[in-house]
């Protein structure tokens, strides 16, 4: 490569915000360079571990027989609970309920209870499967359906929100109803599967290199496990193969045994479970089983409704408490209830310990609400749209959460009317009705739904970031922060915008890879929140190092700091410009500190969990699709014809970004709510635990006709990183538009008369079932 | 027979390398070899058991003095199975003067990469299409890259960067076109007509020189790993770790690879991939064409065999149904001795086949359903494609002219512990009037035939009614009904 030339009469710089910036790495992606932990090169020596887990879900370990482990080939060393020098546990939120290694008892099927050590991957897999272990079994809660909410075990906490009287409400309501619904999990199915390669260091110290999306967090679970201080762990990560939530925690196991076994044998160990392990031993989306209540009006008005929310939690609280919290703060969607209580149940189970997925339980929240929309719609025989419309919040009253948070940015009656008329979706409703009076066996659905998701850590000290920028003698400009790059694009969001605030090409912008010991206690990167805090903690960083650099411009030539403007690739200082390194260099010699630390904290945000009452979320973002399914009524396939997307991101950073976020979010809701199903058998097998059985969609799987648009309207009322939105996780919630076009299609088999109740994943099995059960209900009546 | 000659070592190509390995194990997946061995990491293990892609590499091959490359999936291909081929890796992709391949700028100009993980497969499957294919259907961008897992981008901005990838370059000028005669000439002076042996005890593979030579090393090992497109027998090692030495690689062997039609009947060589056998099945029994295309993806169809979907025996295996409807029949071998049976009979019990000591599958012969008979085959799963089938019927009906049935074949997958006939709904159906009562009544005697289970594809109650509703399926669409009677990806060409 040629050193890069900037161009010092250009008129924008290359690559600042609200470009369609490629990806930083896509030209290494498409040749095979971009390097995972992986495909690293491996320190002379390294060693390679594999887990050993039980088998079975619940019970005591009678007695663990580990001698032909360790006399297999290859094999180094055999960790136990024991060889844990400092706590073991890896509890995320401090509960104590999660062990490194399990100790004495086993709470799911597929818990780690060894690591054997080995000079080969080989050889460390084939010597786990010699070990002997007895079990003394107890009785294991597998599926949540089995469990009676009242008086059950949790793992954490629950969550109530209330406001007004619900259950007066609802009694006084014209119309009432109850029901239930089931949603599945999900596995994240990154392609990368987890990984950590831990290389020991002098002293205390050790290097992990952990496919995470929260280092920090990695770094302080791996002192916990060591027994030494924050300062002897490094964390560093340059990409991810993927994570969606699935390596916000559950990549502490695997770093926390390699530094283990690192320390203890001198030798650099690598941990790459094989994908079975991956799925069977780490966390998933949690399934839900939702009870609602709803009163409500011949119209279709909404008056209020109570909801219960019961969540598969897994053995350990892990992440459940936030996740379940978010549940009920997405109870809502987009629409006002005048009463309201809805409460979670975050059960224990016999099962691995559920986590963050892309969403963070927003989307089964979601799910509920939208449920609770077509009970009423069905029950008052209105089109489903319709009944959203007339419940959606207002803009100046009708506009306060269950949680007590006035909306002050709604804009989905606007999203919703633009994307009716794109859509043409009343003429497709009739046009549907037409082709379903003529089709026997092949019936269509139709369905729009909306999406209003908070954006924000639901827990107030999350919402935080740091940045470090380095600007070197030639203007070349070395940025960091505490955001991780799993794909979303955010280290490419952040480089744009440290580039415009130098107004520098962005070639000129070296992209590193995270590290605990360039930005410390950085909060995971989740929650959506990878640009609107690192963005802004990059550009704080940027603004110091650029205010020096005007600073002292405006006293070397001795013009007023107004007379200083950083224009493409130079700078202008009165009447004259200077390239941008030539400047640099300038108050380098000048001994002018060209290096910086940034930070920044999401203001108005707080929460009251006690209460239920608070602020939680600094904005909203908004969207809504429309799907159009046909399913066939004899086999109960489907296939997704055609979705219409409107969504905003604000005032976009990387419009090109953005909409592969949005497509691929939608692309993985839709698995979740269609063919993604986990299925475990009554001893708490998983049994989808490969691609194999496990089905996440193709590229056949996508809407024949796909039309995504990102609304070119919308900014952020909140001053946000160049007034942008986040993306990550909202779009993933339009695919609930396909849920209910599915379920429009099967309630055609009974006039539309039914509901279909059709819980997810709605597999070709459930709306297969779902339309033999309306058509005998259908025949019964 | 007449000695062959031996060799104690695999010879290939890799990239633009020529490669003579004596050390190889017969469980060394090409893979691991790529990336362990020759630290050629771009290739990625996603799955190891060929459902994702991001293991995807291209394998080379002279089939009838063509040179053809084909995706395959690294992960659960064995090493000692590219004897005499061009394995082509990511890493040797290159564009005009050091630049990006045209399928690698199309994808970074389209913004089709986010993780980037699966990104090296979608390139190579892509690439394996645009070869081939230079202006593909968005149809046939959605056939080739069924092998491919992508968790990201939702699919969208590949495909779009798949519809132009030649505005990027020419597919004759690519450097695979344009060398082709010369690796051609590399990989034929390969070829030179030895077995190849490696290793003993728990370490042996062989690579039989033919298939008489195969014939004599099976009688003198019986108990040997057979191995053809190791889409099965990849997984054994990389799931299980089952011990498979000694192994005998037949993938090369040209006498299995061949198919043929003479009197109305298809002889098709057990050693046939579904690719090889697609065009001549799609073409002279339609029904099997949409089938073919539903199994695995591109990558498992280039290595899996119809010999090996037969010979393991499979309760789900997608092709014995509709070649047990069909009346087809199987041709076994031992030494020089040759038995043919009815392919139905093949089939004993759950895990047992009527295959005997020192004897392999052959060829399958597969009757053309005659003119005016009916045939139809439907596989049901919870993705439409590259997924393991739940239910699978394939019906084949003669009517005589009075419209009753004369003669009907019903067999399925995924409702007992081997594919089988529904013979008492085809008792039911035999001699009646071809009609919705006839069905109807027929429907009932499902029950008599099959108990199926529940499992994580669907549950027994499901697969019960999807049988029946199958059977409803097929009489509608022998009445020539108007109205759509299957979802549809693509409207019929």
């Amino acid at each position: 490569m040629t050193a890069h030339q900037p161009d010092l009469k250009a008129e924008k710089i290359s690559g600042g915000v609200a470009t369609d910036q490629r990806h930083d790495s896509a030209h290494k992606h498409v040749n095979g360079s971009a390097i995972y932990i992986d495909d690293m090169p491996e320190p002379a020596g390294t060693l390679h571990g594999c887990l050993g887990l039980s088998t079975v879900a619940h019970g005591t370990i009678r007695s663990i027989d580990l001698s032909a482990v360790r006399a297999a080939p290859g094999v180094v060393h055999v960790l136990t609970a024991r060889d844990v020098p400092g706590e073991n546990d890896i509890s995320p939120t401090g509960r104590h309920d999660e062990p490194v290694l399990a100790d004495g008892k086993v709470e799911f099927f597929g818990q780690p209870i060894f690591a054997v050590i080995a000079e080969t991957r080989e050889e460390a897999r084939r010597a786990c499967r010699l070990a002997k272990i007895e079990y003394d079994e107890l009785p294991a809660i597998v599926d949540v359906a089995d469990v009676d909410p009242k008086g059950a075990k949790l793992v954490t906490p629950p969550l109530t929100l209330s406001r007004g009287d619900a259950a007066g409400v609802i009694a006084k309501a014209p119309r009432r109803l109850t029901g239930r619904m089931r949603v599945g999990g999900q596995d994240h199915f990154y392609l990368e599967g987890h990984i950590a390669m831990a290389v020991p260091g002098e002293d205390d110290d050790v290097t992990v290199y952990s496919s995470t999306q929260h280092p920090s967090e990695v770094q302080h679970m791996v002192s916990h496990a060591l027994g030494v201080p924050s300062h002897a762990v490094t964390v560093e990560i340059r990409r991810m193969g993927g994570g969606f939530g699935g390596k916000e925690t559950q990549s502490n196991q695997f770093a926390a045994i390699a530094a283990i076994a690192a320390k203890r044998l001198g030798r650099a160990v690598k941990i790459r479970p094989d994908r079975d392990d991956d799925m069977t031993a780490t966390g998933k989306r949690h399934d839900f089983l939702i009870d609602y209540e709803v009163g409500f009006d011949d119209d279709g008005k909404i008056h209020g409704v109570d909801f219960s929310y019961a969540a598969r939690c897994g053995f350990s609280s892990d992440l459940s408490g936030p996740v379940t919290d978010r549940a009920l703060f997405h109870c809502d969607n987009a629409y006002f209830y005048p009463a309201v209580k809805a409460v979670s149940v975050p059960l224990y189970t016999n099962t691995v310990s559920n986590t963050a997925f892309r969403g963070f339980g927003g989307p089964q929240g979601m799910v509920g609400a939208e449920r609770v929309i077509d009970e009423v719609a069905f029950a008052t025989g209105k089109d489903p749209l319709e009944i959203r419309k007339i419940n959606f919040y207002g803009t100046s009253d009708r506009n306060v959460t269950p949680y007590h948070q006035t909306v002050e940015d709604n804009i989905i009656q606007r999203i919703v009317a633009e994307l009716e008329e794109s859509s043409d979706y009343a003429r497709r409703r009739r046009t549907n009705d037409a082709f379903n009076a003529n089709s026997r066996v092949i019936k269509r659905g139709l369905a729009l739904t909306p999406v209003k998701f908070g954006i924000s850590f639901t827990a107030t000290h999350f919402n935080q970031a740091g940045a470090l920028v380095h600007v070197y003698t030639d203007g070349s400009v070395h940025l960091n922060h505490g955001g991780t790059e799993m794909g979303q694009g955010l280290y490419v969001k952040v480089a744009q915008v440290v580039a415009e605030e130098f107004q520098i090409d962005i070639d000129q912008v070296k992209i590193t890879a995270t590290t605990t010991g360039k930005v410390p206690n950085t909060s995971a990167t989740a929650a959506s929140s990878g640009s609107d805090l690192n963005g802004m903690a990059a550009k704080n960083a940027a603004r110091t190092i650029r205010d020096r650099l005007a600073d002292f411009a405006a006293d070397k030539y001795a013009v007023p700091l107004d007379q200083i403007e950083f224009l493409p690739n130079r700078v202008r200082i009165g009447n004259q410009q200077v390239a941008f390194a030539d400047l640099v260099k300038q108050a380098y010699m000048a001994r002018i500190q060209l290096s910086a630390a940034g930070f920044y904290k999401t203001p108005k945000i707080h929460w009251n969990r006690d209460k239920g009452q608070g602020h939680p979320f600094y904005y909203f973002a908004y969207g809504a699709a429309v799907s159009e399914v046909s399913i066939d009524t004899l086999t109960g396939e489907y296939m997704v014809e055609r979705t219409d997307i409107l969504h905003e991101t604000g005032r976009s950073l990387n419009r090109a970004i953005d909409l592969g976020q949005i497509e691929g979010g939608f692309i993985q809701g839709m698995g979740w709510l269609t063919t993604e199903e986990l299925v475990w058998d009554e001893k708490g097998r998983l049994r989808t635990h490969a691609p194999s059985t496990y089905k996440i969609p193709l590229a056949s799987d996508r809407p024949k006709i796909f039309n995504v648009t990102l609304a070119d309207w919308p900014e952020n009322n909140e001053p946000t990183i160049h007034r942008s939105k986040a993306v990550g996780e909202p779009p993933f919630m339009l695919a609930i538009s396909v849920l209910h076009a599915l379920s429009d299609a099967v309630a055609s088999v009974a006039d539309h008369k039914i509901c279909p109740r059709l819980d997810a994943p709605a597999t070709p099995e459930r709306v297969l079932m779902a339309v033999e059960r309306l058509r005998a209900e259908a025949a019964r009546k | 027979m007449a000695a062959v000659k031996s060799r104690n070592e695999i010879r290939f190509l890799l990239n633009g390398e020529a490669v003579a390995l004596s050390e190889v194990a017969p469980d060394e997946t090409l893979l691991d070899y790529l990336r362990l061995r020759r630290s050629l990491r771009g290739s990625k293990e996603g799955c190891a058991e060929g459902d994702c892609g991001a293991c995807t590499v291209l394998v080379g091959r002279l089939a009838g003095g063509e040179l053809a490359y084909e995706s395959v999936n690294a992960c659960i291909r064995f090493l000692a199975s590219v004897d005499g081929c061009h394995v082509v890796t990511i890493e040797h992709l290159r564009g005009e003067g050091g630049k990006l391949h045209p399928v690698q700028q199309a994808m970074v100009d389209f913004h089709g990469s986010q993780c980037g993980f699966c990104t090296p497969g979608f390139v190579m499957s892509l690439y394996a299409l645009w070869m081939r294919n230079p202006e593909p259907s968005d149809e046939a961008i959605e056939k080739a890259l069924q092998g491919n897992l992508c968790r990201c981008t939702g699919y969208e901005a590949i495909v779009r960067a798949a519809r132009v990838i030649s505005n990027y370059g020419k597919a004759a000028k690519d450097p695979l076109a344009v060398e082709r005669a010369a690796v051609g000439k590399k990989l034929a002076a390969l070829r030179d007509g030895a077995r190849v042996e490696i290793g003993e005890g728990k370490g042996r593979l062989v690579v039989p020189a033919n298939v008489d030579d195969f014939a004599a090393i099976l009688e003198t090992e019986p108990k040997a790993t057979i191995v053809a497109g190791s889409t099965d027998v990849g997984l054994w090692v990389t799931k299980f770790m089952r011990e498979i030495s000694p192994a005998i690689f037949i993938a090369g062997l040209d006498e299995l690879r061949t198919i043929s039609e003479r009197g109305g009947v298809i002889s098709i060589g057990a050693g046939v991939t579904y690719t090889e056998a697609f065009s001549t099945l799609a073409e002279r029994i339609p029904a099997l064409g949409p089938l073919f295309d539903r199994i695995g993806g591109d990558q498992v169809r280039n290595m899996g065999t119809i010999g090996g979907n037969i010979a393991n025996g499979s309760p789900i295996g997608d092709t014995p149904p509709p070649f047990i409807a069909l009346g087809a029949t199987l041709t076994l071998r031992k030494g020089g001795e040759r038995r043919t049976i009815p392919l139905e009979d093949f089939f004993i019990a759950y895990g047992k086949q009527d295959r005997r000591p020192g004897e392999f599958v052959e060829a399958v012969d597969v009757p053309v359903p005659a003119e005016g008979a009916h045939f139809a085959v439907h596989k049901i799963t919870k993705r439409r494609d590259e997924d393991i089938t739940a239910v699978l019927g394939a019906f084949h009906l003669k009517l005589a002219g009075d419209g009753r049935v004369s003669d009907v074949h019903i067999a399925y997958g995924g409702m007992a512990a081997t594919p089988k006939r529904v013979k008492a709904v085809e008792a039911a159906l035999i001699g009646k009037p071809w009609t919705e009562a006839t069905v109807e009544v027929a429907v009932e005697a499902y029950d008599e035939d099959f108990t199926p289970l529940t499992d994580m594809r669907a549950s027994a109650e499901y697969r019960m009614l999807v049988a029946k509703n199958l059977l409803r399926r097929f009489y509608l669409e022998t009445t020539g009904a108007m109205a759509p009677l299957q979802v549809s990806r693509h409207e019929a060409a």
